[in-house]
This record gives C-alpha cells, sequence and structure tokens, in this order.
C-alpha cells in the first residue's frame, strides 16, 4: 500500500450547508448515477399501465383535440396561418413536457427522502433526474407531431436548425423552475397545492392555446419574460414557419439565466437541512 | 503525510424539537409568529421548542487501517456520527477531514426498486453506492453468486423473500472499494449463515487495510472485527480504548436486573425480561448453586407460527457463552396473536461466579424480529457452591458436569503382547 494518501481525495466536514455544496466537477463525476436514476425512473414510469408510454402521446393528443374544438372551431382563434391541429400540438408537445418535469420534479426530493437520508450524493442530482426523464415522453410525442404535420402536409423550413435551442431551453426553464419548487417543498408542502394552480395559470399566460402575435406588441418584452412563451413560439417557428420569436429569445435567455443562477443558489444553501426538515 | 484516516474535532449536532419545526407550512409560521408574545408568557408552555444535542464535543482520530467499533445504547449519538461522517447530514458545530473515498452503508438495499429486477437493481444500488457502471458489470457474478438469488436474478425484487433481498443488497455493497468503509447496524438482518458471511466478508475488508467505522450492537461481531472501539453515551464520548475493556465497559454500564422495552412497536417484540428464582421472586444476588429463572414477555401482534424465542448468555466481555431456545427441547411457541410468557431456567451450579450479560432473540425462519443485546446483566457469587469448595481458582464462564476418572497407568502395548 504504498499508494500517495497525499492524492486521495479529502473531505472537510463543517457546519452550514455550504460544506455539502454541490460542484459542477461532483455533478460530472456522478453523471452514472444521474444516468442510472433517470434510467430507472423510465423503467418504472410505466409500469403496470395498460397503454404504457402511449400515454405521453395521449395527454397531449386530447388536449389538441380540445383546444382544436373550443379555441380553433368555436373561438376561432387565429393560428398564424397553420391548420390549428398542428398549431396548438407543437405548442402542446413542449408544454406538457413543461408541465410533467415541473410538476415530478417539485415532488423529487421528497419523494427520494428514503435515498437522501441513507447515503450522500450531490443533492441537485434528483431534481436534474426528474427533468431529464420526461423528455423521452417528448421524443415520443414529438413522433405524434411529425406525423400530424405530415398528415396536413405542413413542411418544416430551414428555420428548424434553431429547434435544439429552443428544446434546451425548455429543459433549463424546467430545471430553473425545479430548483427552487424541490427544494420548497421539503420545508413548505403547501408548495404540492400551490404548484398544479401556478402550472394551470401559466399555460394561459404561454401562446400554447393561441399565438404570441395576439399579443400587442408593446406588451411583448413584458410578455417574453416568461421564458416558456419564446419556448412554445420557437417551437412553432421552427417546426412550422411561423414568425421567430425574435427578440423574445433574448430576453427569456437572460431570465432563465438569472433564475437558474438563483435556484443553483437557493438550493445550495437549503440542501445541507433536506435531511433534517422532512 | 499523516496516517489518520479521519480526524473528528469538537463534532456535534444539534436537533430542534417540538411543535415549531415540525411540520413547517407557512401557515405554521403565520401562527408561530401571532402566538411568539403569548408564548413568552408560559415559559416552557407548549409551544416552546427543545433542542437536544444527539452529538456533542466528539474528538478523535482515526488511524489509516483501524477498524473501529463504535458502540453504545439506544440515542447515544452512534447513528448520528456516522450520518455525519457519510455527509449524509451536516453538523452544527465542530468539524471533521476525512482523507480518502467513502463508502457507507447504512441500509441494505438503499434505493431498490421494488418494480425491477434483482439485475436492474444491481446497477441501480451500485450506481448509488457510488461504484461506476464498468466496476459493477465486471463483478456481477460474483455478486450473483454471493447473494444466492440464482435464476430470480431477472425477476423484480417485490417478489424475494425478504432474506434474498437482504442477501442481494448486501452482495452488491460487499463489492464497494473505498478507502473508508462506515457500516451501521447492518449484520441484524438476515439469517445466521447469511450473517457469517457478512462477518467473514467485513473480515476481508478490514484484512485489505482499509479503514472501517462500524456500529453494532453485536458485541460478538465488534470483539472479532474492531481493533479498537469508541462508547458513545448520550451523545458524548465517554471512553476510547482497546475493544475488550471499551466493550466491557459498555456492557457492565448496560441497566442491570430486569428489561423492559422502551415503546410498544406494534411488530413483533420482546417486551420485558427479569430474572427470579425457582419461587418466582426476584432474583437479586444468584450465586452458583441457584437455578436462575429469566422470565420472557413477548407480543407476537400477528399469527406467525414457527417462531422461536431464545436468550443468549454472554461474559463480561461480551463473548458468548452459550445459547438457548424454545426449540432446543422442543417446546412449541404459540403462533399468535397475543403476549406470552417464555421462562427459560439455566440449571444450578451452570454459570461459574462471574458478571454475565443477557442477550434476547425473538425470530422466525431464520428472520430476526427482535434482539436485545444484552437486555440485561447480572453477577453470580460464588457463594457456598460446592463448585468452589475446593477454593481452586476457577477458569471459563460455565461448569460442565464431565466425568473423570484416575487410575494408576494400564501398559497399553504389554497388554497387546500377552
Amino acid at each position: 500500500m504504498s499508494a500517495h494518501a497525499s492524492a486521495l481525495p479529502v473531505t472537510h466536514i463543517r457546519p452550514g450547508a455550504r460544506s455539502m455544496s454541490f460542484t459542477l466537477r461532483e455533478i460530472w463525476q456522478a453523471r452514472e448515477l444521474l444516468y442510472f436514476l433517470v434510467w430507472r425512473d423510465i423503467k418504472v414510469r410505466y409500469k403496470q399501465t395498460v397503454l404504457g408510454i402511449g400515454w405521453s402521446v395521449l395527454q397531449p393528443f386530447l388536449t389538441m383535440v380540445v383546444f382544436t374544438i373550443f379555441f380553433g372551431r368555436l373561438a376561432k382563434v387565429p393560428s398564424d396561418g397553420v391548420p390549428y391541429p398542428v398549431f396548438s400540438l407543437a405548442a402542446l408537445v413542449p408544454w406538457t413536457y413543461f408541465a410533467t418535469a415541473a410538476s415530478s420534479g417539485a415532488a423529487s426530493l421528497v419523494g427520494s427522502q428514503h435515498l437522501v437520508a441513507k447515503v450522500y450524493f450531490p443533492r441537485v442530482l434528483v431534481p436534474l433526474a426528474a427533468v431529464l426523464m420526461p423528455v423521452v415522453d417528448l421524443a415520443v410525442s414529438f413522433g405524434m407531431l411529425v406525423a400530424l404535420m405530415a398528415w396536413y402536409h405542413v413542411v418544416p423550413t430551414p428555420a428548424l436548425v434553431a429547434l435544439p435551442f429552443y428544446a434546451v431551453l425548455g429543459v433549463l426553464t424546467a430545471f430553473a423552475v425545479t430548483l427552487w419548487t424541490s427544494a420548497l417543498t421539503v420545508r413548505y408542502r403547501d408548495m404540492r397545492y400551490v404548484l398544479p394552480f401556478v402550472i394551470q395559470i401559466w399555460l394561459f399566460v404561454s401562446p400554447v392555446a393561441y399565438p404570441a402575435s395576439m399579443v400587442p406588441e408593446r406588451w411583448r418584452p413584458l410578455y417574453a419574460l416568461n421564458p416558456m412563451a419564446t419556448v412554445v413560439e420557437g417551437f412553432r417557428s421552427s417546426l412550422l414557419g411561423t414568425p421567430s420569436p425574435g427578440a423574445m429569445a433574448l430576453i427569456a435567455l437572460a431570465t432563465v439565466a438569472a433564475a437558474l443562477a438563483a435556484g443553483v443558489a437557493y438550493f445550495r444553501s437549503v440542501e445541507g437541512s433536506i435531511v433534517d426538515l422532512a | 503525510m499523516s496516517d489518520i484516516a479521519i480526524s473528528i474535532r469538537g463534532l456535534g449536532k444539534r436537533y430542534t424539537i417540538g411543535a415549531r419545526e415540525q411540520y413547517d407550512t407557512l401557515r405554521d409560521r403565520i401562527a408561530a409568529a401571532a402566538s411568539r408574545p403569548f408564548r413568552r408568557m408560559a415559559p416552557g408552555g407548549l409551544g416552546a421548542s427543545t433542542t437536544i444535542w444527539a452529538l456533542r464535543d466528539v474528538t478523535h482520530d482515526i488511524r489509516r487501517g483501524e477498524i473501529v467499533g463504535i458502540i453504545g445504547g439506544n440515542g447515544a449519538g452512534k447513528s448520528t456520527l456516522l450520518k455525519i461522517l457519510s455527509r449524509i447530514t451536516t453538523p452544527t458545530e465542530g468539524e471533521a477531514e476525512i482523507q480518502g473515498r467513502v463508502g457507507s452503508l447504512l441500509e441494505i438495499g438503499t434505493g431498490f426498486h421494488p418494480d425491477l429486477t434483482g439485475r436492474e437493481n444491481i446497477f441501480l444500488n451500485g450506481a448509488i453506492l457510488g461504484m461506476r457502471k464498468a466496476e459493477i458489470a465486471r463483478k456481477f457474478d460474483e455478486i450473483v453468486d454471493f447473494a444466492e438469488v440464482g435464476e430470480f436474478i431477472d425477476t423484480p425484487v417485490k417478489h424475494y423473500s425478504s432474506g434474498m433481498y437482504v442477501r442481494l443488497g448486501f452482495a452488491v455493497a460487499a463489492q464497494m472499494e473505498p478507502e473508508i468503509l462506515i457500516v451501521d447496524e447492518v449484520l441484524a438482518v438476515g439469517d445466521v449463515h447469511f450473517q457469517r458471511k457478512c462477518l467473514g466478508r467485513l473480515d476481508d475488508v478490514a484484512r485489505g487495510g482499509r479503514t472501517v467505522l462500524f456500529v453494532s450492537h453485536n458485541m460478538a461481531a465488534v470483539q472479532r472485527l474492531c481493533t479498537s472501539a469508541m462508547l458513545l453515551d448520550r451523545g458524548r464520548l465517554v471512553r476510547i480504548g482497546d475493544v475488550r475493556s471499551t466493550v466491557a465497559a459498555y456492557l457492565s454500564g448496560e441497566a442491570r436486573g430486569g428489561f423492559a422495552a422502551a415503546v410498544r412497536t406494534g411488530e413483533p417484540q420482546i417486551l420485558s425480561a427479569d430474572l427470579e428464582g425457582l419461587d418466582g421472586r426476584p432474583l437479586e444476588n444468584p450465586s452458583c448453586s441457584d437455578p436462575i429463572v429469566c422470565r420472557i414477555r413477548f407480543a407476537l401482534p400477528r399469527r406467525s407460527p414457527g417462531t422461536r424465542v431464545g436468550i443468549g448468555v454472554l461474559g463480561y466481555d461480551g463473548t458468548t457463552v452459550f445459547t438457548t431456545s424454545n426449540a432446543d427441547v422442543g417446546t412449541p411457541c404459540p403462533s399468535g396473536p397475543g403476549e406470552f410468557d417464555a421462562c427459560v431456567t439455566i440449571p444450578s451450579d451452570t454459570l461459574l461466579a462471574g458478571d454475565f450479560h443477557l442477550a434476547l432473540c425473538l425470530w422466525n425462519a431464520g428472520a430476526i424480529l427482535d434482539l436485545q443485546e444484552p437486555a440485561l446483566s447480572f453477577s453470580v457469587d460464588a457463594g457456598r457452591s460446592p463448585l468452589y469448595a475446593e477454593r481452586a481458582t476457577r477458569k471459563g464462564y460455565v461448569h460442565v458436569d464431565c466425568a473423570w476418572s484416575v487410575a494408576p497407568r494400564v501398559d497399553a502395548s504389554a497388554a497387546v503382547l500377552t
């Protein structure tokens, strides 16, 4: 055993949350655990269900049907010149991802209590895994969207190259929200009741059922503070060739960056007490 | 470079108990703020929160390669210490420095998902314990071998027996190769055969030069494995030293006379145990010539046929002298539900003079339902026992009635020749 003991990693344990703070390096080292946490949730998610992965298609599809009947046909909401079903589904696919990720993310830390209380790993992996897992549903429902586009003979434009950007922005938005909600839920179980309501409101302040072009021009910068508006409009513009979110994307990017930074800081400040509180 | 693996300096952990921190909702906070002025008027009232130090002022250096047993009664702070060193929770004061990778095993099968198969859970659990995927894949066959789950490896673990579940969990954990291993009371589960296997594995780890912190109520295991021991009592480190004397100090400090369970768990449980004479009166100071009756009261809340109740008699240093159970003499145990009294009589002239401890155990089909070790302690006096009639120094713990004969030497070779 002539291994250089000086090369051994040294762990300092001190009072206060700071001593537990995760670092990017630590997350990188634990990437395999992150992979397994996501993999477990995917494996387990649809066990003992009849429809299985079909649920990830059914939910946005049925919402699309309802939206098409009430907003498209009856309320005659404009749809930027695209058939309303495609118009709404292109928004519902990223939106359903966000809603799923935000709600499962908020419950993730409390739901992992047994794990958190028994073994150390960077706590942030839990909300991170929770927002990555629904990406699988996103991919599957995206397949359905492509099929619907083909049905309506909607051909993507070169704007398609921007799609990955909007997808990543959507994941980051969900992660920023989840950093806050997962940690807050540990302390305040009120979040369980608040969050579904907030997500419901959020759906209507995002251009899912209607185009962002309906929002008056002067309100647009304020409207863009909601990054999901950019994500949804971005999905549409890159797939259906509707107007690009343009400057809204920059505001959204800044909002998400700020929310992420604040979320990381908040999460770090409380992660040390997660075990003691829950 | 130092040969200190873990340096602990004034470590302490305070918990706040009481209504305030229990269930923290916004409404509670508002209510607490509103009632604060009134609470001041009634000091020590219902709303007052109490703080307890689960651990206080613990300072100790653990050298590389040391196998340290951490012992102490319930609430002594053993688990809190392990949780702090495992980075699961943060200390309130003090600090610790750990050199090397830490692997902690506070529970067997942490993160097992009932819907996943044994194979899938091996990878998941391994990753949770900090192993690399490639490492788990390489050791996969060894894990399956050790766990003895064989063809059930592709069955969801929710269909496993509790024994298989525990074996699989330990088999994965046994493959951890950190420089420092932290183990909490994992031997309290599983059957005897499996416990022996686990101890053997821990033995290997210990011989491999790793530093191990080991919490257990099993004094025999602590004595067998550890090179030193720390004794905690109500959060304080009261003794550090060699295993034998520390275990003896712990055992002698335990409650003498009777045993009574602190809480009723609603599970199969040993409720109380008392020593009495043949006449049923409490036995204060037994002597060698007294039969010692141990009356064990236990509860079986559900029907559980085949349950066994047993005692282990331990020497002053924790060495197991002998064990006995109702099954030894074919006495059946009621299947329950209900509360029962088991009486076991240690015959007179069996135990030699000295200090003894009793361990109590309730188990069924190899699974331990309740284990109290040590549950109670007693001293046996030499008295006027015939064992001491000649004042010879008797060694050991028990007297065994052996047959003896002493006669002039018979020359065997001569006998054959004639």
